[in-house]
């Protein structure tokens, strides 16, 4: 079957890069522009994996994050964070907040595509790296 | 009167009187006698003249013997004894006089030991009620000591020469680190000592002439600032202010100093940054812009012209994102935030916070013991502020009636908690919270929580445990280093902090006329060294200086300079056995080509003391050709001073002296502690010197030179 994959990101032209880059890795591409928006698309569609910007207009992704693991059946759901900031202690507040992974922007689409691969394979530990 | 020739005298007269008692005798006998007789006397005494030579000479004997045990135990005695009795009350009131001698004196002594009693008596007596009014004062004086001491910044009071008057431990610290050998133990920060010594001439000069202007024109705070080069290496921020003598003119100055190395530094490397980043993302940039402006203007060209295009875009774009990430990680420091973040332990703040949030929002806060270890980078103000804020929040906006406060460590971080148990508060409240100027009681801040937690690169969230029902607000802080103390226990049981010595404002700067100076105004350098033997001439050397300064007849416990030396020659079991130091630990020292020149700086302006100087100035002398260092200035010998006070006590070596003017000797055979010694066994003597005349430093010379061609010839 395959994997959903929603992107949580308010600026347009990454949300095309990557939209593009997931379709075409083998994944369903879910979109949403801020936090409210994300939220509901879990709730409806409920993927595999969220990427989640973390600044953004409505509801920042710290909240969509922790939103997400206070709701039971969405524990399964994969985090990754994606940031433009990028000091210690956000990562660490993301890593608490129950997010698997944290990635600073920019980074290598390769090592995005590895890290989603690894993060959604059967036998995957969350949170590795 | 010299005792021999007292003795000599006594003796003549004695002995002349007698002879000639004899002799009237012998000529009344022979004045009656009819001639035959007298012929035959005369005969008689001519053929026994060999006889009444030697009763003669019996007779001298006799006296002299006499004469001998007379002076032995009256007149000698009596000299030893009233020196004693000088030293009770001169120098030292639990001295007891022994007399050897008659009985008579020994009964003497033990009245004068008795007298000597009752006077120690009524001294302590009175010493006592001089104690309690000296006691508040003393207080007052001790309390600014401890506030200064206390201060962040380095503090200096200078009189119009620049000559300390005051400093406290931050200051001392500020110029004392850094440019030391490894052992040392100096200072160039001490009492009157000169602040040239430790900033550039010119700027203080600078600065004092645009406080003058400044008073001129009427301002009636003036204050200026400058950053200057110590000379120990360290950039300090140094902000001056004049304080005006009675008749308006500047008496003095204080100088509050800030060492700003680091927070230069960081400044710099920000410049840094972002000239890195300037001039290094251009061209990338550059190269990115014109290729994908072709690919879009372009749309006709070829394949191989598009994939062309295509790689320079993506090579480049990958070249700026590791020029961002080396930059940033890089300069991570430079970008932290917080450069006025003191460094505190969490505990410490969590009691604050807690005390905060009782006294003001009352309302009834725990607090889990945090562990001491943990340090944090904090503006601690702001950071209690920002609790006691949230905790009126959860009040509030949730009717929550007791919080708790607790931190851990984790990583590079302190997590520092606030729980409550019930209420549950969403993401979404406390998103708000952190953007809303932070209200605690009535009182209004201009500041946000969010404001705060930028300034310490910190970060906030909320974590709930569902199954205890608590819930925190968890501020991520970064982990701070643990704060020197910088104040160090004094040496002695003395409790005056030295800190400080305003007598100083009426010295002036007399240079000349030294010899005119009474000893008891002038700063001195007591000094004492080890060797590796007694023979400088014979390649002995120093292995260890110790010095430390008495200023306005005080000895300063904390103005000490101690330095092992290494000697770059063996040093022998048996000298090793006296001061213990063994030739590992001097391998590493610096030799006594790189000390003298730091030990010249520390007596700079200072007489030199020392006990059997003679001793000690050789070995200073054999290395002047060596290292080019002179030491120009005068030198008293406790041991000649001791002499002149007490020309018939026997034994003046460091530990009979000491004994015997009441100075307990503790760390004899190191350096510093003979130094030590030595200093309080010469304020001593000064009392007793000035009992014999010798006051002024001239004298003192001059009474030492005698003294030393006496022993002489002795």
């Amino acid at each position: 079957m395959t994997k959903k994959i929603l992107i949580v990101d308010d600026e347009p032209n990454i949300v095309t890069a990557l939209e593009f880059l997931l379709q075409r890795s083998g994944y369903e591409v879910l979109l949403a522009q801020d936090g409210e928006a994300a939220l509901k698309q879990v709730e409806q569609h409920v993927p595999d994996l969220v990427l989640l910007d973390v600044m953004m207009s409505v509801k920042s992704g710290y909240e969509v994050c922790q939103r997400m693991r206070e709701r039971a059946d969405w524990q399964h759901i994969k985090i990754i964070m994606l940031s433009a900031k990028g000091r210690e202690a956000e990562v660490n507040k993301g890593l608490s907040l129950g997010a698997d992974f944290y990635v600073t922007k920019p980074f290598s689409n390769k090592d995005l595509v590895a890290k989603i691969g690894e993060l959604l394979a059967p036998a995957a530990k969350p949170g590795g790296a | 009167m010299n005792v021999r020739f007292k003795f000599s005298l006594w003796l003549a007269v004695l002995f002349a009187g007698v002879v000639a008692v004899v002799a009237a005798i012998a000529v009344l006998l022979a004045a009656g006698l009819p001639d035959a007789e007298y012929t035959f006397f005369l005969r008689t005494v001519q053929e026994r003249a060999p006889v009444l030579g030697f009763a003669a000479a019996l007779l001298l004997l006799a006296c002299a013997g006499l004469l001998g045990w007379l002076f032995r135990n009256y007149v000698t005695a009596v000299r030893a004894l009233a020196e004693q009795t000088r030293i009770v009350f001169a120098a030292n009131p639990e001295h007891r006089v022994h007399a050897h001698g008659g009985s008579e004196l020994v009964d003497l002594a033990a009245t004068i030991n008795r007298l000597a009693d009752a006077y120690h008596r009524v001294r302590d007596d009175l010493e006592t009620r001089a104690g309690v009014s000296n006691a508040r004062l003393e207080e007052e004086r001790n309390r600014l000591a401890a506030l200064m001491s206390e201060l962040s910044e380095g503090v200096l009071l200078c009189n119009a020469e620049g000559r300390i008057l005051l400093y406290n431990e931050k200051a001392k610290a500020l110029f004392g680190a850094g440019a030391q050998a490894p052992g040392a133990r100096q200072g160039l920060v001490g009492l009157g000592r000169s602040v040239f010594a430790l900033l550039d001439r010119d700027q203080v000069a600078h600065a004092l002439d645009k406080l003058q202007s400044s008073l001129d024109q009427g301002v009636e705070f003036p204050a200026t600032r400058f950053i200057t080069n110590a000379v120990t290496g360290t950039l300090v921020k140094v902000q001056m202010a004049p304080f005006l003598s009675a008749a308006g003119g500047i008496a003095g100055m204080v100088l509050t100093l800030e060492d700003v190395t680091e927070l230069m530094d960081r400044e710099a490397q920000r410049r840094s940054l972002l000239q890195a980043f300037a001039a290094g993302v251009r061209a990338p940039v550059a190269n990115l812009r014109a290729a994908a402006e072709n690919l879009v203007s372009f749309p006709e060209m070829n394949e191989a012209r598009r994939v062309q295009f295509s790689e320079i875009v993506a090579a480049e774009s990958r070249q700026v994102s590791a020029m961002i990430n080396d930059a940033l990680s890089e300069y991570a420091d430079a970008l932290k935030a917080g450069l006025a973040l003191e460094d505190m332990r969490a505990a410490d703040l969590l009691s604050v916070a807690r005390r905060r949030i009782e006294a003001v929002l009352g309302l009834p806060c725990g607090l889990e013991q945090a562990s001491e270890e943990i340090w944090i980078k904090v503006d601690s103000f702001a950071l209690v502020e920002a609790l006691a804020y949230l905790a009126g929040r959860l009040r509030e906006d949730y009717g929550l009636r007791s919080v708790g406060l607790r931190a851990t460590e984790s990583g590079r971080f302190a997590e520092l908690d606030l729980v409550w148990s019930g209420a549950i508060v969403g993401s979404d409240a406390l998103a708000l919270w952190e953007t809303e100027p932070m209200q605690i009681g009535a009182q209004q801040t201009p500041l946000t929580l969010k404001d705060v937690l930028e300034r310490h690169g910190g970060e906030i969230w909320v974590q709930s445990h569902k199954t205890s029902h608590t819930a925190w607000f968890r501020l991520l802080l970064p982990l701070g280093a643990p704060a020197v103390t910088t104040t160090r226990r004094s040496l002695g049981t003395d409790s005056r902090p030295e800190y400080y010595d305003f007598d100083l404002f009426r010295h002036a700067d007399t240079v000349q006329g030294l010899a005119e100076r009474k000893l008891a105004d002038l700063h001195y350098t007591v000094f004492d060294t080890e060797t590796t033997g007694l023979e400088p001439s014979a390649g002995d050397e120093i292995i260890s200086l110790g010095a430390v300064r008495i200023v306005n007849a005080r000895l300063l416990k904390r103005e000490v300079f101690e330095q092992l030396v290494n000697p770059q020659r063996p040093v022998s079991k048996a000298s090793a056995r006296i001061h213990g130091i063994e030739a590992q630990a001097l391998a590493g020292q610096p030799t006594i080509g790189e000390v003298l020149p730091q030990f010249q700086r520390f007596c700079e302006d200072t007489v030199l003391v020392a006990h059997n100087a003679a001793f000690d100035m050789r070995f200073l002398e054999l290395k002047e050709a060596a290292t080019g260092i002179r030491f120009t200035q005068p030198v008293l010998d406790t041991l000649l001073l001791s002499v002149i006070v007490h020309p018939s006590q026997e034994g003046h070596n460091l530990e009979a002296v000491a004994e015997r003017l009441g100075v307990s000797v503790i760390g004899r055979h190191t350096a510093l502690g003979d130094a030590l010694v030595t200093g309080e066994i010469f304020l001593k003597l000064l009392p007793l010197l000035a009992e014999q005349g010798v006051v002024t430093l001239g004298q003192a010379l001059e009474a030492s030179r005698e003294t030393y061609h006496a022993r002489l010839q002795y």
